[in-house]
């Protein structure tokens, strides 16, 4: 398989809680590079568990997960995954744990090896596309729901993923701040990403594929 | 919302407020151990004396630092009550049939020096540092990874889970919920204590997924670092010889 092509390949993937109907029975999908795609479909359908099988948070009970080329199975084969997918959670208060906005936008970076004057370069960098310039020293726990949710973005921007995975970016966000989601993804072309969102307007702005995800199965609407 | 927890103190620009934290805990646990296990009056009114020092140099309300020893000292006014009623020893006065003692007195007397010094001491030293700078000292003065994480996590969540318990107990009074001593009360609490404790583990799982998403493995790097300056070597240095004194003292 090229990895340009897809860069994730998920075959015939069932999956199911430890108490409950199975979320997906033999489900297929694949993402291709440069690919921007919207997940759409009813509560409950398993658009976030998507993701998280995606990032290795959770385990296939059947089926095939293919990224960036290699079969994914055990927590070490999600190591790079993480280093090269980025998720952004729908609760940023799940995201953001570091006392201030610098130190939590630098938690990826260090994490991956960048040394102390790269990842402040990165910091600064970040801060600038994302418009957050002066929020550095900002304590994540005081900052409103709207910056929380673009500092959560930041959190995974700094990271230069390859790929984004953003679950409801712009729920009970108002319409500026929704507009500046949209300027940030729409300025960066070369980006990959998947939005699950309920915004119909959002992802008609933002992706070129939407994607509907009900009774265990996803299909191109 | 307001903050839960306040951190009066933290911001300041005294000397206290100046020095690297990681001295000011090394100084309060020798100043805490040392007047703590002394039973000898000139070594405690030096301590005293010590921390009232201390607390005059970081400049903090005096209003405030009243509020809390008040608290402190509300429950030593019981030990000033029990103590020399109950310690036994040379009798000095007789209310009936109880008896005061000198050396009841006397203990008492040396409890509330040490416990307001080790106080003082610790407003001054500790509340003049904000929490995570705290946290991050300790970190540096190689407490192990897991407990730093434990009170790091334990401190930033506080924030959140006192948020959710807000909305919950909104939630019950926008329902007409009135408390009363009765079993709809006791059961509507526990609920409510359920939900939270249920809660907070499941955001406990949540942000350990993001951490993992973000390549945490298991060790936190920090963008900031404290540095040691001459100040902090020189106020070290006579912090820990007062305390030192304090030991060698006849």
């Amino acid at each position: 398989m090229n990895e340009k092509i897809n860069l994730i390949k998920i075959n015939h993937l069932s999956f199911s809680y430890s108490s409950g109907q199975p979320v997906f029975s033999n489900m297929n999908f694949n993402f291709a590079k440069g690919q921007r795609v919207g997940l759409v479909g009813p509560n409950g359908s398993g658009k976030t568990t998507l993701f998280h099988l995606i990032m290795g948070l959770l385990n296939p009970t059947e089926g095939k997960i293919e990224i960036f080329g290699k079969e994914r199975k055990e927590e070490k084969d999600f190591t790079e995954v993480r280093e090269r997918i980025g998720l952004v959670f729908q609760d940023p208060d799940d995201q953001l744990f570091s006392p201030t906005v610098a130190e939590d936008i630098s938690f990826g970076p260090l994490n991956l090896g960048k040394n102390h004057q790269e990842t402040k370069r990165i910091l600064e960098k970040t801060l600038k596309i994302l418009g957050l310039d002066g929020f550095e020293n900002r304590m994540t726990h005081n900052l409103s729901y709207g910056e929380k949710r673009l500092v959560s973005l930041a959190t995974v921007w700094a990271m230069q993923p390859e790929i984004l995975l953003l679950d409801e970016p712009v729920v009970w966000l108002d319409e500026k701040t929704i507009g500046r989601v949209e300027q940030i993804l729409n300025r960066n072309q070369n980006l990959s990403y998947i939005i699950i969102s309920h915004d119909k307007k959002f992802l008609k702005n933002t992706t070129d594929n939407i994607y509907l995800m009900e009774n265990g199965e996803i299909k191109k609407i | 919302m307001e903050n839960l927890i306040k951190e009066k103190f933290s911001n300041g620009t005294s000397i206290v407020h100046k020095l690297d934290p990681r001295i000011k805990l090394i100084v309060i646990l020798l100043f805490s151990i040392v007047a703590a296990v002394t039973d000898k009056f000139t070594s405690l009114t030096i301590a005293l004396l010590f921390s009232i020092i201390l607390i005059m140099m970081a400049r903090l309300k005096v209003k405030d630092i009243f509020s809390r020893l008040l608290v402190v000292n509300s429950f030593i006014f019981i030990l000033w009550i029990m103590l020399p009623l109950t310690f036994g020893g040379e009798k000095i006065y007789s209310l009936g049939s109880l008896n005061i003692s000198s050396e009841g007195i006397k203990y008492a007397l040396l409890i509330s020096i040490k416990s307001n010094s080790i106080i003082l001491a610790g407003m001054a030293l500790l509340s003049t540092t904000s929490i995570y700078n705290m946290i991050h000292a300790l970190h540096h003065l190689y407490l192990p990874d897991k407990l730093t994480q434990l009170f790091f996590f334990t401190y930033r969540y506080l924030h959140t889970i006192y948020s959710e318990y807000i909305s919950l107990n909104n939630a019950l009074k926008i329902r007409g919920f009135k408390p009363k001593s009765n079993l709809h009360t006791y059961k509507t609490y526990a609920y409510l204590v359920g939900m939270l404790m249920i809660r907070s583990y499941d955001r406990s799982s949540r942000v350990y997924n993001a951490m993992l998403c973000r390549s945490f493995r298991g060790k936190f790097w920090t963008l900031n670092h404290f540095r040691f300056h001459k100040i902090d070597f020189v106020a070290g240095a006579v912090m820990a010889g007062c305390v030192l004194g304090l030991v060698l003292l006849p």
